[in-house]
């Protein structure tokens, strides 16, 4: 696979406060690539001197096999970029902002198709202040996408969007990829994260911690698996002791949690339940997410 | 360069203007009230061309209104472009292939357009109101006017950045606008002012546009001021490479 973006020894800073610090990291061709970490982690600062709309201290970077501050106006025309909480003029319309992009790209999509596609045609004519959160992101989706670009950027692109609005976002972001465009993302939603990307890279202070698929990820940070059941017989700690950390929380019924790392684990506590004849009224496994890596990596939860 | 300035320019400009005049509060305020000032303090001063009769302080409502046209236009675009950069709309357009001169380009020409707009209101209204008085050269009033406003837009965005938020956009410009009003000569001679308030007079353009339009106005024309007009196209100059240096794009 070819790296469409490749980072090394990225630097920047604001004054005295090191917004990023020896970021180094590649995006691979048709990929959801997802940069994550808390707020203020860098995230933005690296994805804008990615799209050459801010100047790097230090480092090399190679968009499309461009170098995106010295061949910006060429970068421009082969990539898309959503901003974090961005903006248009309050009373422009939707058409006239597709018409606006339009004209500026050599080479365009079929608008009225690209509109229809992100559910925006019944609001051509509304004015953006009008338009609610999720159209809104939806406009600056297909002013992203209006000159097929190779390579898009999205920077925060469901923050502040209701639950509902989210998915239908995440369902468009995978269609750009299945089309075939590479994605960069950043979120500071460790579900998003998990639904969307398939690699993701660990930022925090400014600093890369880690770079990974999910999956990966939790294998490698968080192979623990944890079974959590209720049942009333007697001993039941006792019995699952051989199988690892048992904690049992008192009171009706009796909750047991059991921890214990690697594949087999489940099916391990499974068996076991099965062979010693134990009466469960309830059962379920919680498998770790990416907020957990994250919450191992750094000793701190996203959102604290 | 040039194809680089003109792609999506004329688009830009007219969606601009579109956008302007969607907002009734901007858009009327800016084109109609230098004309309702000028229709009060014409009546109050009996709209006599008074700058002929040599009056001590030759008040003429005219070139004040012309004047606060420019002016309006200013604070306009030092809102517009504060708006603008908070709501992260100036970082959204420059991420396109748009060039930043076009992106600020667009919105001189859309204040000049309303400047002419609003003058020719200006001129109507003059004529009905007190007729026989306005005797003005139109086109060569209006060449004046476009060229001050020009000189004085050009330092709009030196204080476009100088606006933290587009809340301060108001009280900054006006804090700014209106002492240079009021040094311009148009209610008191420059030549009278204290030295070093004389010295500060001669770099702000509006001392300069009242100048040249008062000249306009007498008909004594334009090669009387050459040194105003140069005046205006340097400070123009030097405002615009001044705000390249200072600008901020959020």
């Amino acid at each position: 696979m070819n790296p469409v973006i490749s980072v090394s020894h990225l630097g920047k800073r604001y004054g005295r406060v090191v917004a990023v610090d020896d970021v180094s990291l590649e995006v691979f061709e048709g990929e959801i690539f997802g940069l994550i970490g808390p707020n203020g982690a860098g995230k933005t600062t690296t994805m804008e001197c990615v799209q050459g709309n801010r100047v790097a201290d230090k480092g090399k970077i190679s968009v499309l096999g461009l170098d995106p501050r010295r061949d910006g106006n060429a970068l421009r025309q082969r990539i898309g970029v959503q901003h974090q909480e961005a903006h248009l003029q309050k009373r422009i319309k939707v058409w006239e902002a597709v018409d606006l992009w339009r004209s500026l790209y050599t080479r365009v999509v079929d608008t009225d198709a690209l509109l229809a596609r992100l559910g925006l045609d019944a609001k051509r004519n509304a004015w953006f202040m009008t338009l609610s959160g999720g159209q809104k992101q939806r406009l600056f989706i297909a002013l992203a996408l209006i000159h097929e670009p190779e390579v898009v950027f999205l920077d925060e692109l469901t923050t502040g969007l209701d639950p509902q609005a989210r998915r239908a976002i995440w369902g468009l972001v995978t269609g750009i990829r299945d089309r075939g465009t590479t994605v960069f993302l950043t979120t500071h939603l460790m579900e998003e994260a998990e639904r969307l990307c398939d690699r993701v890279a660990i930022i925090e202070h400014g600093r890369l911690i880690e770079v990974g698929t999910p999956d990966d990820l939790v294998q490698k940070y968080c192979p623990e698996r944890t079974v959590v059941f209720t049942s009333d017989d007697a001993n039941v700690t006792e019995r699952m002791q051989g199988l690892g950390d048992v904690e049992h929380a008192a009171g009706s019924g009796g909750t047991y949690t059991v921890r214990g790392a690697g594949d087999d684990f489940v099916t391990e506590v499974i068996s076991l339940i099965a062979r010693e004849g134990i009466r469960v009224r309830g059962f379920r496994t919680e498998i770790p997410t990416l907020e957990d890596v994250f919450l191992k990596l750094t000793g701190h939860g996203i959102r604290d | 360069m040039q194809t680089r300035f003109l792609r999506g320019f004329w688009k830009l400009t007219w969606v601009e203007i579109k956008i302007f005049t969607r907002e009734p509060m901007g858009f009327v305020g800016t084109l109609v009230m230098p004309v309702v000032v000028f229709l009060i303090l014409g009546r109050a001063f009996a709209a006599r061309p008074v700058a002929a009769e040599k009056l001590d302080i030759p008040f003429n409502p005219a070139i004040l209104a012309a004047i606060l046209i420019a002016i309006s236009a200013v604070q306009s675009l030092v809102a517009i472009i504060s708006i603008y950069r908070e709501g992260g709309i100036l970082k959204r357009l420059r991420a396109t292939p748009l060039s930043p001169v076009t992106i600020l380009g667009s919105h001189v020409v859309v204040k000049l357009a309303f400047t002419v707009a609003s003058l020719a209101l200006l001129l109507l209204a003059g004529r009905r109101v007190f007729p026989g008085v306005m005797q003005v050269n139109v086109i060569s009033f209006t060449g004046a006017v476009l060229v001050s406003t020009l000189s004085i837009l050009s330092l709009g965005f030196v204080i476009a950045s100088l606006v933290p938020t587009a809340r301060f956009a108001q009280p900054i410009s006006a804090a700014i606008v209106y002492p240079m009003l009021a040094l311009s000569g148009l209610f008191y001679p420059v030549d009278r002012l204290p030295r070093a308030l004389k010295a500060i007079a001669y770099v702000l353009p509006t001392t300069h546009a009242v100048a040249l339009l008062q000249g306009v106005w007498d008909g004594s024309g334009w090669e009387a001021h050459v040194v105003n007009v140069a005046a205006l196209l340097v400070l123009f100059a030097a405002y615009t490479s001044l705000s390249t240096r200072v600008f901020r794009w959020e």
